[in-house]
């Protein structure tokens, strides 16, 4: 299913980005390049950024402006990043996040 | 009913404002019909009118009052007002037909000929319709002003399409 | 330690009005920092023509606003700092920031500047009903951001929560993206926005439920996304009455239960604050926007939520101020400026959807203190 938004009556048709690759979960999937992580996600029909500490519960895109950190993802194995306001770039490696993403605190 | 507790407005709100259009100016050819009922800052639509049909004054949320002698049914009021809130009616587009103008900001965008249903204040749909002209030139910054041609029992009801 | 004559927080429409304005009226060297990664604030996200008067550019889409502005700003010679917050403040005006650089890395500046106007805008708040974590759940804004900004859809059936202006215009900008608004909630027994808006999405026959609210979110889609949303009717108490239910399909739910202004750099510096029913907790001011400590002015949102007509109204006030504090202009040259500005505010509060608005404002600048 793909959930871009390519015509739009005021928009117009969207064909200027170059498309760049990532792995997400060690599958690749297309991007735009500079567009936030989570946007590429979400044009994949991926929901799901983490999982919750105490109670493993899923969670994803709330804000979508930086400041509730539901989207935060493990980016280049860099724990805790805000998908929403990273852009993505070519060869970026995402995984889904598992409570503090990290082994050990 | 108010358009306050159900989202679109009935008849009585429209005659309340003073914003109906009588049977005699009807019967002369297109005019604008404003559905504009509450008093909101805002008034491009007295600006978009070269006739002086169309009276907000000061303040801007005065209700917009539509002079109907003075309007001719050229519809230049129908793009600039941000609320899509004004439409062309024409009661005397043929025997058995009338038309409806109204702004349509949805992809696919109508074209000329084709056959959509024609629905009325809150999306139900009414009749069929045969769309018979599309305007969308550059000063209408994007919103497409579309015309459908229906049978003119509801020419008072239909005010758009249904999407696709 | 950095300097300016003014630096602004906030690249929305309250903050770069205020710059604009303050840059035409004489200002130099001037500062906007915002967070984000694009100048602008949410005015990127209006895709629908402004409502208003000729002088408030009214129907033109917000999107086109916001490049006028940017625009205006570059040819004013506005410096922006992008991904650069202002994480503390100290003493006398002294701004802490985290200056994005170009590698994507942050600096610690500091810096104090002669003048500063924070607009640092709103956000959205949070309502909790069963199963209001479940992923597809998510504020109408970020929503909205989704389709016009970063073009991707949040999801196909949607069940949106509020009719204030942000609910009605998202439910009508989610269907221009192709998404399916498979109803409208509301608590309230009167839909919150205004009538044209509402008109729009019931033209496209989405139903608007007042008097409801939503139950509970089932979270049975895939990966445990939202799979279905039961909403249920209330009494005149808005108490939830039992058998009223409602159960749709859908995979999201967008909250719109208005804004609150985002005012944590102002209860840094010890500015008075007030708290109102319209807006909630905000910084009192005078008619010039100043605050309760001197040199420092505040605009739009932060002040109390409004739209982006108000927010750049009230930038424009406190640009003249800055210019007027700086000495610039004369008092009197400051005043006919601020006159014409507030004939307009005043023209944008009237009504039935501005009178609250208008009353709250007085009331929050008769607390400002008369010397």
């Amino acid at each position: 299913m793909c959930m871009r938004v390519t015509d739009h009556i005021i928009l117009g048709h969207d064909d200027t980005s170059k498309m760049i690759e990532i792995t997400v979960d060690g599958k690749k999937i297309p991007a735009k390049e500079g567009e936030p992580i989570l946007a590429a996600l979400l044009a994949q029909d991926i929901m799901v950024n983490r999982y919750t500490v105490k109670r493993n519960e899923p969670r994803g895109l709330f804000c979508g402006i930086g400041q509730c950190t539901d989207c935060a993802m493990i980016v280049d194995g860099r724990a805790n990043v805000r998908t929403c306001i990273t852009p993505a770039v070519e060869g970026m490696v995402v995984e889904t996040q598992h409570g503090y993403g990290i082994q050990e605190v | 009913m108010s358009i306050k507790e159900v989202g679109y407005i009935s008849h009585q709100e429209l005659i309340d404002a003073e914003q109906d259009i009588s049977a005699e100016r009807y019967a002369k050819g297109p005019v604008a019909v404003i559905e504009c009922v509450q008093e909101i800052p805002c008034n491009p639509c007295e600006d978009a009118c070269k006739f002086g049909a169309i009276y907000v004054g000061s303040p801007i949320t005065n209700l917009p009052k539509i002079q109907e002698d003075n309007c001719t049914g050229c519809g230049a009021c129908l793009a600039r007002c941000p609320g899509l809130a004004i439409f062309l009616v024409d009661k005397t587009y043929s025997e058995t037909e009338a038309t409806v103008a109204f702004p349509y900001e949805y992809v696919p965008t109508p074209e000329v000929g084709e056959e959509w249903e024609a629905v009325d204040r809150q999306g139900a749909v009414k009749c069929k319709g045969k769309i018979v002209k599309v305007m969308n030139p550059k000063a209408f910054d994007r919103t497409p002003i579309v015309t459908v041609a229906i049978p003119k029992e509801f020419a008072d009801e239909v005010r758009s399409v249904k999407r696709k | 330690m950095l300097t300016r004559e003014l630096l602004v927080i906030g690249a929305g429409p309250a903050g770069l009005a205020a710059a604009i304005e303050a840059a035409k009226n004489g200002v130099k060297d001037i500062l906007v920092c915002d967070l984000n990664m694009k100048a602008g604030g949410q005015l990127f996200k209006q895709i629908h023509k402004f409502f208003g008067s000729k002088e408030h550019n009214a129907g033109v889409r917000g999107i086109d606003q916001g490049v006028q502005m940017l625009k205006e700003a570059e040819e004013l010679g506005i410096e922006i700092w992008l991904n650069s917050a202002v994480v503390g403040f100290f003493g006398d005006k002294i701004a802490c920031i985290e200056q994005g650089q170009p590698d994507g890395t942050k600096k610690i500046v500091y810096m104090q500047p002669k003048t500063i106007v924070i607009a640092t805008g709103a956000q959205e708040n949070v309502v909790r009903f069963k199963g209001w974590t479940t992923p597809g759940v998510m504020g109408a804004g970020a929503a909205q951001t989704m389709i016009n900004v970063n073009r991707v859809q949040p999801g196909k059936n949607i069940v949106m929560l509020g009719t204030g202006n942000v609910g009605l215009i998202v439910s009508y900008q989610l269907m221009q993206a192709g998404c399916n608004v498979v109803c409208i909630v509301e608590a309230a027994p009167g839909i919150g926005g205004y009538g044209v808006h509402a008109s729009k999405v019931s033209r496209a026959g989405v139903p608007i439920y007042c008097s409801h609210t939503i139950k509970e979110v089932k979270g049975d889609g895939p990966d445990g996304r939202v799979s279905e949303v039961t909403i249920i009717g209330l009494d005149e108490k808005w108490q939830p009455i039992e058998g009223t239910e409602k159960t749709f399909e859908a995979d999201t739910v967008t909250l719109a239960a208005g804004l609150k202004p985002v005012s944590d750099l102002v209860k840094l510096q010890d500015i008075e604050i007030v708290f109102n029913n319209a807006f909630g907790w905000v910084p009192v001011h005078n008619d010039k926007m100043q605050t309760t400590a001197k040199g420092i002015y505040v605009a739009g949102d932060t002040t109390g939520s409004e739209e982006a007509n108000t927010a750049m109204e009230e930038g424009k006030l406190a640009g003249v101020s800055v210019a007027e504090e700086l000495g610039y202009i004369t008092m009197d040259e400051a005043k006919d400026q601020r006159d014409q500005i507030w004939d307009r505010l005043r023209g944008l509060r009237t009504g039935p959807f501005g009178e609250k608005r208008a009353i709250a404002k007085v009331v929050q600048m008769g607390k400002f203190p008369v010397d």
